[in-house]
């Protein structure tokens, strides 16, 4: 086989349409901000051309769409030049928005893997939880979330422990699913062979499935991981929180701050980014030492 | 109980009489097994033979408790299967070598061990044991898929000699073997049943396979599933390769050659 190669098959590719991407942007940025620049010079009284709107498209304050420059440039100030405790900082606010995630993540992975668990061991809850676990994921997240918040606060519990749960609520889905199909694919000879050894359900399980279901667990947890980080942004939202890139977003669309919501954005989708590699390098190490094909 | 005298009856590994086994199908039974009269004695190394749909695996599952009969008796060790089962009488080599890929050869034939309860000094010392029985030493700390299949067919076996079971049950181990590695394997495995001295009950497929490993050869016919001959092969325990072109050795192949051919138009032995 062909040595694999960083530059040609890793950077040349995405970096190709990282480039695109970037190019269409602009031209959107442009068409969409132009006519707030056209309306400015009527107004006026004054005829403006393309040449003099051009530049003005990119730099406005409050742009329909942001120019890529501008996003960069306020996630580096809200980053690197702000303290890390600042409320302005959005490190600050990515921090607490991934610790309801890491917390609703783990919840949800430890909920689906015992459920799975049971499912597979136990006829009657396979057939009386499959359905409920595909339900609960049918009823919109956003319809759900306020009211879950509203009755926590009720009885005493807010701040991180709803968002996780919104978190959690969402993430066991993937891992409940990847698990039963894991847990259930050792083939009849090998379940056969265990059968022959006189081996408890327990042998079984930690012996045989257990160790067959890690690559279904590791690629329901990327999903899982990804999946928690919007349920934590989505639990921040009706509360109107005054921290956590959910209540960014909410604030930046408040006050048209169009600038500052595609930086939480972007911050939300580098942070999702970061935990699904984390994952997957957990996932690479398990499987290395379980003997896999280097 | 059995009436036969109490010295006979220990010798007895597996003894069936009558034997059936029907599995209710969407398309209505089917018979895998009919009045299958057959013992197996101490020491035997015992081949099942026959078309597709004779039952042959199917007897070997009965023996190993892995299916059920519907008629007849069947002992294995004077108990049954059932109960040979849960004391581990036997080890049960599969066609597919199914070794976990996740562990290492030494680490799969541990996991019987591991399954019983054996201590890390006595599994240990039986992995060297066993390994060196097959032929595989040095080979402990590999993986699976860095073994070729014969290779891995062989640590299959050493898995199934681990522990101590005297009935060694293989279901087509070598089926999906090409010729030469079958050879080869045949010819060890003749050696390892010389040496351990274990009773073995072999289904195949191939009749000069069945003729050079076989102290008794059962030939087997479908629809439905029954015993249509059982040859005592008359072979002397030494058996080097060259012995399949002798005139006894091809009378024998004969002879199970037509009870595969009787087997397709009536029923010989009820």
């Amino acid at each position: 086989m062909r040595q694999q190669s960083f530059v040609k098959d890793r950077l040349l590719p995405i970096g190709a349409v990282l480039v695109a991407i970037t190019v269409l942007w602009y031209v959107f940025a442009v068409v969409l901000n132009a006519p707030f620049e056209r309306d400015t010079a009527a107004r006026a009284g004054t005829q403006i051309g393309f040449m003099e709107i051009l530049p003005k498209t990119l730099a406005q304050e409050r742009p329909v769409l942001p120019a890529p420059h501008q996003v960069v440039a306020e996630l580096w100030d809200t980053t690197v030049n702000k303290a890390v405790t600042s409320k302005r900082s959005l490190v600050y606010h990515a921090w607490i928005t991934l610790s309801a995630t890491l917390l609703g993540f783990a919840m949800g992975a430890i909920l689906g893997i015992l459920l799975a668990v049971g499912i597979v061991h136990n006829r009657a809850m396979d057939r009386s939880l499959m359905p409920w676990v595909i339900a609960s994921q049918t009823i919109p997240i956003l319809a759900i979330a306020p009211m879950i918040i509203v009755v926590l606060n009720a009885v005493g519990i807010s701040g991180l422990m709803p968002k996780a749960l919104i978190s959690a609520y969402l993430s066991f889905f993937p891992v409940v699913v990847g698990m039963v199909k894991g847990l259930r694919s050792p083939e009849q000879g090998q379940l056969d062979l265990m059968h022959t050894y006189n081996a408890s359900a327990a042998q079984t399980f930690r012996k045989l499935r257990w160790p067959a279901s890690m690559p279904y667990l590791f690629t329901s947890l990327k999903v899982a991981v990804a999946i928690s980080l919007v349920g934590a942004i989505v639990g921040e939202l009706p509360t109107g929180a005054v921290a956590g890139l959910g209540a960014r977003l909410l604030a930046g669309s408040y006050y048209g701050q169009t600038v500052q919501i595609w930086a939480a954005l972007f911050m939300a989708a580098g942070v999702a980014a970061l935990l699904v590699v984390i994952v997957g390098i957990a996932h690479t190490l398990v499987l290395r030492r379980m003997g896999a094909r280097a | 109980m059995n009436a036969l005298p109490k010295t006979i009856v220990s010798e007895t590994v597996v003894s069936a009489t009558g034997l059936g086994l029907t599995f209710q199908t969407a398309d209505g039974p089917v018979d895998a097994l009919t009045g299958v009269d057959l013992d197996v004695r101490k020491g035997d190394f015992v081949s099942f033979i026959g078309p597709s749909g004779c039952g042959k695996t199917t007897f070997l599952r009965v023996i190993a408790d892995l299916e059920k009969p519907t008629a007849g008796r069947i002992t294995v060790n004077g108990m049954s299967p059932a109960e040979a089962r849960r004391n581990r009488a036997y080890g049960y080599v599969f066609q597919a070598a199914g070794l976990y890929p996740w562990r290492t050869i030494e680490k799969n034939i541990a996991l019987p061990l591991e399954i019983m309860g054996y201590s890390k000094e006595d599994r240990q010392a039986r992995i060297e044991r066993t390994l060196d029985l097959v032929n595989l030493s040095g080979f402990g700390r590999k993986y699976p898929w860095q073994l070729s299949g014969g290779m891995q067919q062989r640590a299959s076996i050493a898995r199934a000699l681990a522990f101590d079971a005297d009935l060694l049950l293989m279901d087509e181990p070598f089926g999906a073997l090409d010729e030469i590695v079958r050879d080869h394997l045949n010819e060890q495995l003749l050696k390892l049943w010389a040496a351990t001295r274990k009773t073995i009950c072999f289904v195949t497929h191939s009749i000069p396979e069945a003729v050079y490993l076989s102290t008794k050869i059962v030939v087997m016919s479908p629809r439905p599933g029954r015993v249509s001959d059982v040859i005592v092969s008359t072979l002397p325990a030494e058996r080097p390769l060259g012995i399949r072109e002798t005139p006894e050795f091809l009378a024998i192949a004969q002879r199970v050659r037509e009870g595969l051919r009787a087997g397709h138009s009536y029923e010989e032995h009820a």
